[in-house]
């Protein structure tokens, strides 16, 4: 009996813990939200127990910081610059990954050193000389600008050589005995089989262009040219101290990759954990 | 039959080389290249309006070590990383712990935990600034005080520790939950027959065993920790009193290298921040024989 007891003891306890937690993560996000439908004057109130908005929910913010910061351009260049990277970070790495994992080539070793090297060095290093030839090329505030430096992925392609060294040799000897050349093992034996590690790749890669913040900044100062991020830091160089509207871009910033991650939840977390501390 | 062989092998490396082609080219151009125009930067002075580069040896380096404002930026990123990484590691060791079980809600807790990960760090950061506001913010609200969280140097760089922690504990947590798991379950019986429960068995069974993990977490968190960019130029403003005490030196090499349009002496900075990083990995990788145990 005393057992029970202390064992549903420890459950309450851990679950104590874990809901005080909780509400500390959630407690931003309602913050953020309830802001977003304040007047500016409600939002300033100083009665602490002022927290939903109490004349009505306003949606004016919204509106207004759409229309200012014309946030339908936003999504779109968010949005195709994510496809972009996610498409050419997929495609070439699955290519470089199924050589290096399965084809015998000359210098295998030292390009593969080069993978690695890539991996190694921190990443600003490239910055300077990355945005040199955006702007040598005249691709400042273009798509391509944003794509640039997604293009190809080295970390992506050690991530997908794994996936194609952990399948077994018999799947592509016996396409061979059928006749199938490289081209056709690689695309209709290998490729489905590491489905899973293309999308925890693609989830990475989308998640880390969505949330980066510098290059955008350099590469596409226009406002009709940038992506919501980089729109994020001048919105709050304008509306400094109104925080409903602030906060109701802040709110549009991040819905849409909420909602995503609601549904797909389990290749976001999968996806994240193969990154490991990158993101 | 030997030639039959040869064929063969030569298709394959053809076919290798082609795979490989579009990576490898893309790496040359988009970041073997770079890495030796910001070594050459590096050492030149960059003209007026950013035009024009003018060989001046080691000057940049000359003027960065005896550069107030590169040590103090340098002080404030170590300091992040040196209140951040333990608190951080900390937390999400015990939510991974306590979520390491068959209980209810497990994953409504892990789904939450896990929010910011998917959030941009600026609107992140946008939302902390208002959640610290002096005069209106929710948390001076609860607690009652009037703390001037991001305008008090003193207190502005914890507020920049609270988001950073905040912010990835979640991710963290995942991978030490992973770790957890993959802890075989007759390790722990075995060692309840020799006595050893709970904080006895956690600090000689589970620590050990997620050792590697904590290794990458802390070795990666370090890094993370001093390219810190977006949190300290998002939360403060720039005129405010306290941002000297916040600002990072990745901040301060993105306002020479691209406000200021002095790439050289930028570049100079940045190339002094991957040396410490790359000596910090260096002794982390020595200290790895002494405390972390692969299987």
């Amino acid at each position: 009996m005393s057992w029970t007891v202390k064992k549903n003891l420890t459950s309450t306890l851990i679950h104590a813990v874990l809901i005080i937690g909780s509400l500390a993560m959630l407690l931003p996000f309602a913050w953020m939200v309830l802001t977003a439908f304040k007047t500016r004057s409600e939002s300033i109130s100083v009665n602490p127990f002022y927290i939903f908005p109490a004349a009505g929910w306003h949606f004016e913010n919204f509106i207004e910081v759409w229309n200012s910061y014309n946030f339908l351009v936003l999504y779109k260049n968010t949005l195709i610059m994510i496809f972009l990277r996610v498409l050419c970070a997929c495609l070439t790495a699955t290519l470089a990954g199924y050589a290096f994992g399965r084809l015998k080539f000359p210098f295998k070793n030292f390009f593969f050193a080069m993978i690695l090297v890539q991996m190694m060095v921190p990443g600003q290093i490239y910055i300077i000389p990355q945005y040199l030839i955006v702007s040598r090329f005249h691709l400042m505030n273009t798509q391509l600008a944003l794509l640039l430096p997604g293009a190809v992925t080295a970390f992506g392609t050690y991530l997908c050589k794994q996936g194609y060294q952990s399948l077994p040799v018999s799947l592509e000897e016996a396409a061979e005995l059928d006749g199938a050349n490289v081209w056709q093992r690689f695309l209709f034996v290998m490729l489905p089989l590491t489905r899973s590690s293309l999308v925890s790749l693609g989830i990475f890669t989308a998640l880390f262009a969505y949330k980066d913040l510098m290059w955008p900044m350099i590469v596409c100062p226009k406002t009709n040219a940038t992506t919501l991020t980089a729109a994020l830091s001048r919105l709050q160089g304008q509306f400094s101290s109104n925080y409903p509207q602030l906060m109701a871009g802040a709110v549009m910033a991040v819905v849409p990759m909420l909602v995503l991650y609601l549904i797909f939840q389990k290749q976001f977390v999968e996806g994240i954990a193969t990154s490991g501390g990158k993101l | 039959m030997k030639t039959k062989m040869t064929k063969r092998a030569r298709t394959e490396a053809i076919w290798g080389l082609l795979f490989i082609a579009p990576t490898i080219i893309g790496l040359l151009i988009l970041n073997y290249y770079p890495i030796f125009e910001t070594v050459w930067q590096s050492f030149c002075k960059t003209g007026d309006f950013g035009i024009g580069n003018t060989f001046i040896g080691l000057g940049n380096f000359k003027k960065l070590f005896t550069d107030k404002e590169v040590f103090r930026t340098l002080f404030n990123s170590f300091r992040y990383a040196i209140l951040s990484l333990p608190l951080t590691v900390a937390i999400s060791l015990v939510l991974a712990v306590l979520l390491n079980r068959k209980m209810k809600l497990r994953s409504v807790y892990r789904t939450i935990f896990f929010l910011p990960m998917v959030c941009a760090p600026a609107a992140v950061a946008m939302v902390w600034k208002w959640m610290f506001n002096q005069d209106y913010g929710l948390l001076n609200h609860m607690l009652g005080f009037k703390i001037n969280w991001v305008t008090d140097p003193a207190i502005a760089m914890l507020a920049i520790v609270i988001v950073g922690v905040w912010s990835s504990i979640g991710n963290n947590m995942i991978l030490l939950l992973g770790g957890l798991q993959d802890i075989p379950r007759d390790y722990y019986e075995a060692a309840s027959v020799d006595g050893s429960t709970g904080v006895h068995a956690f600090f000689h069974i589970t620590i050990p065993l997620l050792s590697p993990m904590l290794f990458f977490i802390i070795q990666t968190g370090i890094m993370g920790a001093l390219n810190l960019f977006d949190l300290p130029f998002m939360i403060m403003d720039q005129s405010s009193r306290a941002w000297p005490s916040v600002k990072t030196i990745t901040y301060l090499f993105y306002e020479y290298a691209f406000e200021k349009s002095n790439r050289g002496y930028g570049a100079a900075i940045i190339l002094f921040l991957i040396c410490i990083i790359s000596i910090l990995t260096f002794i982390l990788q020595k200290s790895e024989k002494k405390w972390v145990h692969y299987d």
